[in-house]
């Protein structure tokens, strides 16, 4: 699947998007958030406060338990301050 | 609704008055249309700021402003509705956000935009970041707007 990083998540990786293959335990947003934290220092600084952390699958808002399967995008990013 | 509906993220300005006249040309039937822009502004918490760099989530901003406008059209009596938001960087006093939302009274049409801007605020994948002459760094989310925002939720 394809994960995006937008804001100061996205400064923190260093990167826009990735495609990753997480292993099958991970089943839900929050899941994905703590398997990325493992994949470096960078990954770790940028969801060191989890509850933080907003997601999105395919475009639409998700809460941290919806499960990730079948979704073709994922993003993550802080809570959003436009307008 | 009979009217356009018009979404766009943009770089460029906006012409506020060639919008209104995009959603009331040949009408006779609407009596109000409501305009809501945002500005960058200089003064930020007592901070003076220098610029403010809007960035979005491509794809995602539109179709997430698009289920508010249908929502929007679902619960008042709209003749239109116009969103324009800008991305990029930019200088106090230069606009950020256009609302228009266009109906036979303004009641419809005052609520309709302060709803729809209650939730670009703290639903459309828009975030800032701000420069200033202590430094960059990211606009925080702020409670006072989810507060705006949750009181639209209907039980």
């Amino acid at each position: 699947m394809k994960v995006k990083y937008f804001a100061w998540v996205r400064e923190r990786i260093g990167i826009t998007e990735e495609t990753v293959e997480p292993p099958a335990g991970v089943r839900t947003v929050d899941d994905l958030i703590g398997w990325l934290s493992t994949r470096g220092e960078t990954y770790a600084y940028a969801f060191e406060k989890p509850k933080v952390i907003r997601a999105a699958i395919d475009h639409t808002h998700v809460k941290p338990d919806a499960a990730i399967a079948g979704a073709r995008e994922i993003a993550f990013f802080p809570p959003m301050t436009g307008g | 609704m009979t009217g356009p509906v018009t979404i766009r993220v943009q770089e460029d300005d906006f012409d506020i008055a060639r919008e209104i006249a995009g959603l009331t040309r040949d009408r006779t039937d609407i009596g109000a249309v409501v305009t809501f822009s945002g500005i960058c502004r200089s003064d930020e918490d007592s901070a003076k700021v220098a610029a403010l760099t809007l960035e979005h989530y491509p794809g995602m901003a539109e179709e997430e402003i698009r289920r508010h406008v249908d929502e929007a059209i679902s619960r008042w009596p709209l003749d239109g509705v116009t969103v324009i938001h800008r991305v990029g960087r930019f200088m106090p006093g230069q606009n950020i956000v256009l609302v228009l939302t266009a109906s036979q009274h303004r009641k419809a049409a005052f609520e309709a935009a302060e709803f729809l801007m209650d939730y670009l605020k703290t639903s459309a994948p828009f975030w800032k970041k701000e420069e200033s002459a202590t430094g960059t760094g990211w606009v925080e989310a702020h409670a006072r707007d989810d507060e705006a925002a949750a009181r639209w939720t209907r039980s």
